[in-house]
Formats: C-alpha cells, structure tokens, sequence
C-alpha cells in the first residue's frame, strides 16, 4: 500500500539526465491531464457542491438574527451586515445558549482520551511486535479482532458498571469509555508500524545491554513520532465529534457534556434558532477543521494504513 | 466544578495515569533475561488486557444475554425481542431505512469520491480542490447535520414570505413550490442519507487517489500505445488495478453506515419514519427503557456488521499483498 499520497511518480534525480525515457514519461503525463473543458466543469460542479452548504452557514452565523430568519444568506452579498452578536449570545451563559462551558468540556474531554490509548497501545504494540511470550500471537489476533465489536452493544451493560463504580456523571467515565474503545484499531495500526521497523536496530541496543522499556523509549518512540501522529489526529476527531459515547455517560447537563451534545439539544429544542445554530456549528467545527488542516499530512497517512473507525 | 477545576481534575488524572504506568514500566525494566521478558510483557499488555475484558468483552456478552429478556431485564422472554425486529411496523420502517442508507451511501460516495479522485488527478491546485472536498470528514457528524438541516430549511409558501434555505429557493427560482423535505417519508431518508455521501466521499476520494498515482507508469503507456482510449483507460486499466481499493472503501464505509447515529438523532430524532438500527437501539435503551429491545438492536448492528468486516479484511490484505 502507498503511504504518501503525492510522491512523484519519476524521481527527481532522473528528469535531469538527459535519456529519452523520462521525457517520454513526462510527455504522457502531461497527455494524461484531462484537457476537456467538461472535465473541468465537472469538477468545479463537485467542488461547489461540496462547499456551499457549509459556506452558507458560515455567511449566516455573521448575519444579524433577524435578517437570517427573514432572507435568505446569498442575499447577503446585496446587503452585507455583519455582526459577532450571535457568536456572544451562543457562547455566554445569560440569556444565551452557554456553549462556551461545553467548549472547555470538550476540551477536558479530548485530551486525556486521546494521550491514554495512545500510551497503552504504543507499549501494548510494543510487546506483540518485539517481545517473545507464549499466546503472543493469540492475545493479538484477540484484540485485533474484538475491532468489530460496535460500541453500541457495549454501552448499557458499561453505563452500569460506572453507576456502581460510583463514577457516574464524571469525566472519568468518558475518558475511560474512549480509551478503551479506541485501543483495538491503536495497537492494529501501532503494530503494522512498528513491525517495519528494522530488526537490526533493536538488537543492536539489546547487545549495548539496553532492555525493554529503554529499547521502547529511546529507540522506537522517536521512530514512531509519525505513527503516533497519525492515530492522535484520528482520536482527537473521533473524540471531539463523538454524540454517542457522550450522550449516553455525561448526560446532558453544562458539567460534564461536550459541545456537540449541547449542539444536538439546541437543534431538537430550538431547531428554527438559526442565529445560535450557526454560531455554534462554528464554534464546534473550528477546532477539528484547524487540527486536521496543519496536519492533513498525517491524517492521510493514516488513512492509508487502514485507520477508520467505522 | 467551574472551568479552572475541570482543567485541574484533567492534569490530575493525567498526572495519575503517568505515574501509575511510570511505576508500572520502572519496575518491568528492572528485571532482565528470558523472565524479564515475561515480566515486561505482561506490564506492557496488562493495562490493556483488563481494560478489553472489563469494557467490551464483558460488556459484550452482558448485552446478548439481555437481548433474551424483556423490557426491564427481569424475565426471560427467548427470541421474542428479534421478533418484534422483524415484525412489528415500526421497526420494519426501522429495517427499511437502514437497508436505503447501507445500499445508496456507499456507492454513491465512492463514485462521486472516485470521479473526482480521476478529475483532479495531476490537475492545477490539486491538493486545494482535494481538501474542498476532504474537509467535511473533520466537522462531526452534528456539525454537518446542523449545516444540512440549515440547507433543507422551508419557509411556507406565502406572499412576502421568503426561503431561507438553499434547497427550498432554487426550487422556488425553478418555479416550484417549496418543500418540507425531512418530513416526508420515505424521501425524507434520501435527505439524509446525502449528508453521509457528503462526509464519507472525501474518504472514498483520498484512497481511491492514492490507488490510481500508484498504478505502474509502464501500463498506462503500454495501454496508450496500443490506441486505448481515455473511457477505455478507465474501463481496462485503471479500474482493475485499484478494485481492491475500491472495495475497502465501499465496504469500510458500509460499516460507518450501518452504525450511522449522529445524523438521524440531530436531523429529525428519528421522527417521521426516518429511524434507523443505531438510532432505534438509543432511543430503546436510554429513552424508551426498553433494554431488551434495546440489546436485541446492538446484537442485529453486530451480526450485520461481521461479514463486511470479515470482506473488509480480506481485501485489505489482498491490496497489501500486491
């Protein structure tokens, strides 16, 4: 499987030589552009497509209230009046939606849930790579398999294992649901890296006397950095876009609940107010848009290696 | 808890998770040879192994057993719970809907996702036109059913009275009269079901993308200097040689869809005939108290999703190996 998405197909030290065979290449990549107008019409078309909805909110979370409730948003561009009222109203907690607290809970949220697994399942891929135990191999198509597992069928059975715990209610039981949840597709993927690493290298340090724990420190965590990356980017957007694990462990309420629990509230109880709607889609989108746009890199790398979570 | 306290329980319980694992590890690095090895695999695996067992495997299996009782898990009802699944009207609508999500959504999202993956493909500002497209997988779903929502907006056909939703006004400026398009059934499912296209396409797009830069230059030339067209490229070069890919995309998005929750709680609750099997088990478990219904539904999304993991994997290894 490809894992970089915009390698040249020629290597660059080639195009320099002065053979018939990489101009000929060259030539057929630039045949291989699609010249049809249509094609660019096409692709323009999708393009569109794709962005107006999202442009369209964007427009109207800047519009005043009334003016998104009475006309349309591409009526803005005759009449363009801006306001930052309805991202005041929506984050304050008089007389507005009060998101702002849920914004700091997604936060308190996300971050443990996403360096938790990560550490777990680095050490865990860790010993079903490069340590020698009986059931290894068992053990790992286990948990390589329990990936199947919908969380749905999990929930019920957890909720009430966290109310006896007495943990109900409390940020301990997202962080613990999310770790766990993400730990299968963590190891797979930790795994798959960590088996390309060269076996030389590792006993290499073991013959320098290094053991287990610095060989994982010292040599594989540096190696890993990009692999790591990868799965924390996943995680974090699974975490920060999840309504399902927190609809069902944080309830409802401004002290434990995540921004898109506050957000699929709003839109079930006040599903015309367009001007906190928008706001807060924003407010909420603004964050994983940020992350995934300074480190697509990553992400697509990922991707690659198989790491949806379905 | 006010905002600063919340901030401080999150750095103590991190601060506590790296302690325990630090003295886990110092311990485990004390020990050397054949036993050392044992020792650290089982404090690199434990935390792990526990967490597993406790949070799913036990979970798990708690969940089918419930599936066998009724509504407040106290008697033993056998298979009367799968049934009511197969039975009763509303969860046949229930079923239906998740039949149209899983057939339409992953065709239609690899399609559009590969057409524009061919488009684009060594075109000017590629990355920028990929990432237009790309992006909607990072809003959640409720971002994007909020967006969605906002576009199929209706506004009643009155004098004076304007449409605010995209939709609505093109079928307006197309001479047509507005529509309450969530609401009525069984197109209201269709609506819906665009705005998974819309996530999931990015995802078809960037794998198929990848897929097609690594067909082999020397085929493409081959196959051109023999007089092959550009719709007979497609046909007998490029598609044969990224079909494992396009079944990984198809079958890993079928998976997301058939767990589908997020869009159909915010979008319309699952009202007006637009529930589905994620959707249903929520509602049957956590509002309506119906545990043993609710179970039978996680234990259905689990049978139904086990072959299309099992297809998935088995391509996946198949475009590995090539």
């Amino acid at each position: 499987m490809t894992t970089a998405s915009d390698t040249p197909a020629v290597p660059v030290g080639m195009t320099t030589t002065p053979a018939i065979g990489p101009i000929a290449v060259a030539a057929g990549n630039a045949k291989r552009k699609l010249t049809s107008p249509w094609a660019s019409f096409a692709a323009v078309v999708i393009a569109v497509l794709w962005t107006l909805p999202t442009f369209g909110l964007a427009i109207s979370s800047i519009r005043p209230e009334l003016k998104i409730k009475t006309t349309g948003w591409w009526t803005f561009f005759s009449d363009p009046q801006v306001t930052l009222e309805n991202y005041r109203s929506v984050l304050s907690t008089r007389g507005g939606a009060g998101l702002g607290d849920y914004f700091v809970n997604s936060f308190v949220i996300t971050i443990p849930a996403v360096i938790i697994p990560l550490c777990l399942a680095s050490l865990a891929a860790y010993a079903f790579a490069w340590i020698d135990f009986k059931g290894r191999n068992v053990l790992f198509v286990a948990v390589f398999a329990l990936q199947i597992v919908p969380i749905q069928i999990t929930l019920l059975p957890l909720l009430k294992l966290y109310v006896k715990a007495g943990l109900s209610g409390t940020f301990w039981t997202i962080w613990l649901s999310h770790s766990i949840f993400a730990l299968p597709l963590a190891i797979f993927l930790l795994h798959n890296f960590m088996k390309e690493i060269p076996k030389e290298l590792l006993e290499a340090a073991r013959v320098d006397g290094a053991g287990h724990v610095q060989i994982f420190f010292k040599v594989l965590m540096p190696l890993l950095r990009p692999a790591l990356a990868a799965f924390g980017i996943f995680q974090f957007l699974w975490v920060w876009n999840d309504l399902l694990v927190a609809l069902t462990f944080a309830g409802g309420g401004s002290s434990v609940a995540p921004l898109t629990v506050a957000l699929a509230n709003l839109s079930g109880t006040r599903g015309t107010a367009w001007h906190l709607l928008s706001a807060g889609a924003f407010v909420s989108i603004i964050v994983p848009v940020a992350i995934f746009l300074s480190l697509q890199r990553y992400f697509v790398r990922g991707l690659l290696a198989g790491g949806l979570k379905g | 808890m006010n905002n600063g306290e919340k901030f401080l329980l999150m750095l103590v319980a991190i601060g506590m998770f790296v302690a325990v694992v630090g003295i886990m590890l110092f311990i485990a690095g004390r020990f050397n040879g054949r036993r050392g090895d044992k020792v650290v695999a089982l404090a690199f695996l434990a935390p792990t192994v526990i967490m597993l067992s406790v949070g799913l495997i036990y979970p798990g299996i708690r969940t089918i057993f419930q599936s066998f009782f009724d509504g407040a898990g106290s008697k033993f009802i056998g298979l009367d719970n799968y049934q009511t699944i197969f039975t009763s009207s509303d969860q046949i609508t229930v079923l239906r809907n998740t039949v149209i999500w899983v057939l339409i959504t992953p065709f239609v999202a690899t399609g559009v996702g590969l057409i524009y993956a061919i488009l684009v493909d060594r075109a000017r500002m590629e990355s920028f036109a990929k990432a237009l497209i790309f992006l909607p997988m990072a809003i959640s779903f409720v971002g994007a059913s909020i967006i969605w929502k906002f576009v199929y907006e209706f506004r009643p056909d009155q004098a004076g009275v304007q449409q605010i939703g995209l939709l609505n006004q093109i079928v307006v400026w197309l001479g047509g009269s507005p529509q309450q398009w969530l609401i009525n059934d069984p197109a209201n499912t269709l609506f819906l079901v665009i705005v998974m296209i819309w996530i999931q396409s990015g995802y078809a797009m960037t794998i198929l993308s990848a897929a097609i830069k690594a067909i082999p230059e020397d085929i493409i030339e081959a196959a051109r200097l023999d007089g092959v067209g550009r719709l007979g490229m497609f046909r007998f070069v490029t598609l044969p040689s990224i079909r494992p890919a396009v079944v990984v995309v198809l079958t890993t998005i079928a998976i997301g869809t058939l767990k589908v929750f997020d869009i159909v709680r915010t979008m319309t609750g699952g009202q007006f005939n637009t529930s589905v099997v994620a959707n249903e088990f929520y509602s049957q478990s956590f509002r309506a108290d119906n545990q043993g219904l609710g179970a039978a539904l996680a234990v259905l999304l689990f049978v139904l999703v086990v072959p299309i993991v099992y297809y998935n994997v088995r391509q996946m290894r198949a475009s590995e190996a090539r």
